[in-house]
């Protein structure tokens, strides 16, 4: 019973749930609590030395043992020092420790779970979890221990130190206590709450800040710059006054305290200086009750604001644990890790070549946050070497049947099989060490130009990499950047290079099937000319699924799947699909004038 | 603003610091008042413990607090009088702590609202041509986090130094006013602390900084892997990606767990030297105190200002490291106050002809976008422009709307030529609809009235109706009052440009220009607004911009661009006779599903 109450309490703010993180520095935390609380426990002995200096020598008008006394204090003090260092430092370790022990988890575990995951937090949400999540939650298990625990020992010992030389003077000094605390707790939620109303209303004024610089031209052009400056001054009128109510109470707040703080020495003085006109030999101890009138309401104050932040770093862990429950999408069976390895350790040594057969049998699928099935009994045999093009409008789903042959979601009933066994039979790992993915925006990591080529084969030769480059026409980029190990930089490549150079990494690693998601932005046209030459050559051979954009791409098809609202509205060959004048004859029209009015113009 | 009242870095300060200043001045007042007040309290104790419950006369310094309370005699009986005093000045201390610090933050939100709203209101007013130079995150940047750099600077950095020197500077007297050894001994240990500290900060910004780049990369690295997550799923990278992030997160851990070794060794080494300097005046006054020198209330007083000083000093060192940081803020956010605004203010109303004569225009990248454009818009007449992207079409009526002064030529309405006259008289006259105008972030009818705000709920549904996207804001759930943008509907690109197109009809200008702005709009509502403008437009001068020759085959006259220059020119009929690149367009356009038949068939 005695250990499971510490344990609740500790669930209460959600600190149970770290339990795997903090567990490893045990000794740490153990070194750091016990030297805080020598710290605070010394700290209260100091006043101590100037009772005994008032009492000894200047009451008893001796010299004698001064020496001494200076030792001992000194002592005292470097001892303090001692454990200090100890206590901040430990500290120090604990947070980084944890934090790093934390970003490490949640990346990895990030590693794991599927592309879905992805579509549905976001990519700055994931980030925040894994960068600033964790940095809160683990400067409040290391510094805001460290303070709570210094602050209430100090304050404790305090008290009983006071109680021990004179319980009647000590009952007044802590009747101040409750007062302030109950003050702090006030005034604590109240700056909470405005806190909360002045984050909203910077946020509205970054937001006027970044429309008013990218809506400049339509401002302009409506003459309308002093009405949206009126409506800007509105908000940061508003900021002000919230602002300023902030720093009133926070006034307000401090002042309290400091009043406290004196109200509790006149009280000292009050008391303790009758007892002293009695009985001179006190003036020491009331020297020491001074001390710890005005000392004793600061600590107060910094424990409250500890617990605070303890209770409002509980929105960080329950983010931050969400994401390490969260399962992925695909689950491997365990015969299959056994045999294939999982993503961090591959067992390369029993994975069978991809020959590049393709198969959907019987297929019905609904994404896992999806309300209605995408697919419903769908098969598709798509033999070694055929290109399957897929067209849509935006938003029509076209990715879905990618997504599928990826393996980034597994069918909710029916199979997609490679070379002729079901995808789940062997890894997803091996899977896509077997796929070239090019995407409509070509993701390049920061790092040189040969990282990025090599992405996928890391033991590719430099002339295996200058091969691959020749291959889509991109030696002019590289040269121009300064060969393989010159480092990307931002925004020294145009959309357009950055798919030369994505299609060379494919090439490179030689995959037997090929994703493509053709990209829609408009490139000149030599470097259209470059990239279509690119794709022709990526493609051949190989069997292919290209989100299609281009009608060069489409034509070559062996198959067309035409999508609409998440569907497959209409599939067959480029002929039979005209022939039909449905949906795809509707985008193939438009295709066709737009890219005939672009050959229009001059380059 | 003026622009000599931004020519240096305190004279940018001195103008936002308007109608602030005398605000921070009484800041400084009221903490110089507490200041003195607080220093009053240990001369109460001194005297209490020396004269009222001792035995020793009354001194100068602070004999007439006894004297004013009614003589020792009377004191000793009724010691609350002292008690009530520490009380009453404390409120007083509490009061102009209170004021102090609200004053302090009324200056400084003060002087926040000042800096936003001037900056937002010229960024509105600078001219296109800067806001093509700069980049929208860039001066996001400068407008909130240099902001925030300059207004800690005065109102953290500025208010907290002369808070120190305050406090330092009275302590110090009252010290020297009772002991001149013992406070010669005490500020002998300031300059120490102050050197010490400001160039420990000094060796450690280096050592910080280098901590943040780490960690940018580290952040960096998260982002790019989640951003990218399909391409390393893709090619299987999952463990080199781990490790990838690994290395970093353990580098950047020792780092800061290094730097924090000499952090916690510095921390402790001043709490040290504050100790071991506390400790030196509790044994040199209890010399003094044994010898006569000094009396034991006085050494309790003395220690008292001891702590008013060393407190504030070990934060000088940190805060003068940190003034630096300031300038840098200040000139960046200067950068922008410096750029020239539009020129402002009214004139006589615009009528007569559009003519332009042999103008030609950069963007300052060394190549023409208008190349010698000439030609005459009678009033009341339609004018469309046709060409492929990149034609020049849009840069051709920015010129017209102001929006850039021609590089060569004039642009003339009634034979006054634009760029002599204020862009927004000119702009007040020429209502341009952009391609891609900004919506703002308010609701539909809002944004509908933007530049028209006396106009009345029929009128803005009258010009909503004209536009056809009455009947699509019908269809959201508000209606009219549905909020546009990221906490609201996500319009469509066709609906957007409707909305637009309503927008500018509601101001009712004598000049209207619609620069492709039915682009994303279908064929048959591109129609419907065609015939509904007709009608509304009578009387007014239109130019309309479109890559569709069934948008401009109406107009009285059509010119034909490509690469900057007029290449056709007359009505429809006639370029269609010419057989020229209009007739090209015109086939691919109308013709199509002949070609289309054709490939039909033998396909």
């Amino acid at each position: 019973m005695a250990d499971a109450l510490p344990k609740k309490k500790l669930r209460m703010f959600g600190l149970g749930k770290l339990r795997p993180f903090v567990k490893n520095y045990k000794g740490l935390f153990a070194s750091m609590i016990a030297a805080t609380f020598l710290s605070g426990l010394l700290q209260t002995v100091l006043p101590l030395f100037q009772r005994y200096a008032i009492n000894t020598f200047i009451e008893g008008e001796t010299l004698e043992g001064i020496g001494i006394f200076a030792l001992v204090y000194a002592v005292c003090i470097a001892l303090i020092a001692v454990v200090d260092y100890i206590a901040s430092y430990g500290c120090c370790k604990i947070e980084m420790f944890i934090l790093r022990d934390m970003r490490r988890a949640s990346f990895d575990h990030l590693q794991r779970l599927s592309v879905s995951y992805y579509n549905r937090n976001g990519v700055g949400k994931i980030h925040a979890r894994v960068m600033s999540d964790t940095e809160a939650i683990s400067s409040v298990v290391s510094w805001d221990v460290h303070t709570g625990v210094w602050n209430a020992v100090y304050a404790l010992s305090a008290v009983v130190v006071m109680f021990l030389l004179h319980p009647l003077l000590a009952l007044l000094v802590v009747a101040v206590i409750p007062l302030v605390a109950l003050v702090s707790a006030y005034f604590t939620g109240k700056l909470t709450k405005i806190g909360r109303q002045v984050r909203e209303i910077n946020a509205e004024i970054t937001g006027d800040f970044n429309e008013g610089i990218s809506g400049a031209e339509t401002a302009k052009t409506l003459c309308v710059e002093k009405k949206l400056d009126g409506d800007f001054y509105r908000k940061t009128r508003a900021m002000h006054r919230a602002s300023v109510k902030q720093g009133h109470y926070r006034a307000l707040f401090t002042s309290v305290v400091s009043f406290a703080a004196y109200l509790a020495l006149a009280l000292v003085l009050w008391y303790g200086g009758a007892i002293t006109a009695a009985d001179l030999a006190f003036l020491g101890t009331l020297t020491v009750f001074m001390n710890f009138a005005q000392g004793l309401m600061q600590p107060v104050q910094w424990a409250v604001d500890a617990l605070s932040d303890l209770i409002s770093v509980k929105v960080n862990i329950e983010r931050f644990t969400a994401l390490l429950e969260t399962e992925s999408d695909i689950q491997e069976r365990r015969e299959v890790v056994e045999k294939y390895g999982d993503e961090f350790c591959q067992k390369r040594e029993n994975w069978e070549k991809l020959h590049g057969e393709v198969a959907f049998d019987d297929v019905t699928f609904r994404y896992p946050d999806g309300e209605e099935d995408v697919l419903e009994h769908f098969s598709l045999t798509v033999p070694q070497g055929a290109l399957v093009a897929i067209v849509g409008e935006t938003g029509a789903g076209k990715s879905t049947i990618v997504n599928l042959v990826c393996r980034f979601f597994d069918p909710t009933k029916g199979r997609v099989l490679i070379d002729g066994r079901d995808a789940r039979e062997r890894s997803a790992s091996w899977l896509h060490a077997n796929i070239g993915y090019v995407l409509q925006t070509p993701h390049l990591f920061s790092g040189t130009l040969r990282e990025n080529l090599a992405y996928g084969r890391e033991d590719a030769t430099d002339g295996e990499i200058w091969e691959a480059v020749r291959r889509v026409h991109a030696e002019s980029i590289v040269e121009r950047l300064g060969g393989l190990d010159a480092a990307i930089g931002e925004g020294e490549l145009s959309v357009g290079e950055k798919q030369l150079l994505t299609l060379a990494r494919a090439i490179l690693a030689d995959p037997a099937l090929f994703i493509l998601d053709e990209a829609t932005s408009s490139v000149d046209s030599l470097t259209e000319a470059r990239i279509q030459s690119a794709i022709e050559t990526v493609l051949a051979g190989r069997t292919s699924f290209v989100i299609a954009h281009r009608l060069s791409t489409v034509r070559n098809a062996d198959v067309i799947l035409v999508m609409d609202g998440g569907k497959i509205a209409e599939r067959g060959t480029h002929a039979s699909l005209l022939a039909a004048k449905g949906l795809y004859y509707e985008l193939y029209v438009r295709q066709f004038r737009e890219e005939r009015e672009r050959s229009l113009a001059s380059p | 603003m003026k622009r000599s009242d931004a020519a240096t870095r305190w004279g940018l300060l001195g103008y936002f610091l308007k109608g602030s200043l005398a605000l921070f001045l009484c800041g400084i007042a009221a903490n110089f008042l507490g200041t003195l007040l607080g220093a009053l309290i240990p001369q109460v104790i001194s005297v209490t413990i020396d004269s009222v419950i001792g035995r020793e006369e009354l001194s100068s310094r602070n004999g007439w607090i006894v004297e004013v309370l009614g003589g020792r005699e009377y004191l000793a009986g009724h010691m609350w009088l002292l008690a009530v005093l520490i009380a009453s000045l404390a409120l007083s201390i509490a009061l102009f702590h209170y004021l102090r610090l609200y004053f302090n933050t009324r200056a400084n939100q003060t002087m926040v609202r000042r800096m936003r709203d001037s900056l937002l209101s010229h960024i509105r007013r600078l001219p296109m041509s800067w806001h093509r130079a700069h980049r929208t995150g860039d001066v996001i940047q400068r407008c909130t986090s240099d902001v925030n750099t300059v207004s800690n600077f005065v109102s953290g950095q500025l208010v907290t130094l002369f808070r120190i020197l305050i406090l330092a500077a009275v302590s110090v007297v009252m010290m020297f006013l009772m002991n001149p050894t013992l406070a010669a001994v005490a500020a002998s240990f300031v300059p120490v602390l102050i050197a010490v500290s400001y160039l420990f900060d000094r060796k450690m910004k280096r050592r910080f900084r280098e901590c943040d780049e780490q960690e940018a990369v580290l952040s960096a690295i998260a982002q790019e892997n989640f951003s990218g997550v399909r391409v390393v799923k893709a090619f299987g990278a999952e463990r080199r990606e781990r490790d990838k992030f690994e290395r970093q997160n353990t580098y950047y851990t020792g780092l800061w767990v290094r730097i924090e070794k000499f952090l916690a060794l510095y921390w402790t080494a001043s709490d040290l030297f504050v100790s071991l300097q506390l400790m030196l005046i509790i044994v040199l006054g209890s010399v003094f105190c044994v010898r006569g020198e000094l009396s034991p209330g006085d050494l309790v007083a003395f220690i008292s200002y001891n702590t008013m000083l060393m407190d504030p000093v070990r934060q000088l060192g940190r805060i003068i490291s940190n003034l630096s940081k300031a300038g840098v803020s200040i000139d960046r956010i200067s950068e922008i106050m410096n750029a020239v605004e539009e020129r402002q203010g009214g004139g006589e109303l615009l009528t007569g002809d559009i003519v332009f004569d042999n103008v030609s225009f950069s963007y300052g990248d060394g190549k023409n976008a208008l190349e010698n454009i000439s030609f005459t818009l009678p009033e009341g007449e339609t004018l469309g422009i046709v060409g492929a992207t990149g034609s020049g079409k849009s840069t051709l009526v920015a010129l017209l709307a102001a929006l850039y002064p021609p590089s060569s030529g004039t642009v003339t309405v009634g034979g006054q030529d634009i760029s002599a006259l204020p862009p927004s008289l000119v702009r007040s006259q020429i209502g341009l609809v952009l391609q891609e105008g900004h919506l703002f972030s308010r609701t539909v009818g809002e944004n509908i009235a933007l530049a028209a705000e006396d106009a009345g709920a029929d009128e803005v549904r009258e010009a909503a109706k004209i536009a056809c996207v009455d009947e699509n804001i019908h269809s959201f759930a508000k209606g009219y009052d549905t909020l546009v943008g990221e906490r609201g509907v996500t319009l469509s690109g066709g609906q957007k440009q409707r909305v637009a197109i309503a927008r500018t009809l509601l101001r009712h200008t004598p000049y209207l220009i619609f620069d492709d702005s039915l682009s994303a709009v279908d064929s048959d509502t591109d129609a419907a607004i065609r015939a509904n403008l007709k009608e509304f437009c009578k009387g007014a001068t239109t130019v309309i911009v479109s890559h569709r020759v069934t948008t401009v085959m109406h107009a009285d006259n059509i010119l034909v661009m490509d690469g900057g220059r007029i290449i056709e020119r007359g009505t429809h009929e006639a370029l269609l006779a010419a057989g020229g690149m209009y007739r090209k367009i015109y086939d691919v356009q109308m013709s199509l599903p002949e070609e289309l038949a054709k490939e039909v068939r033998n396909g």
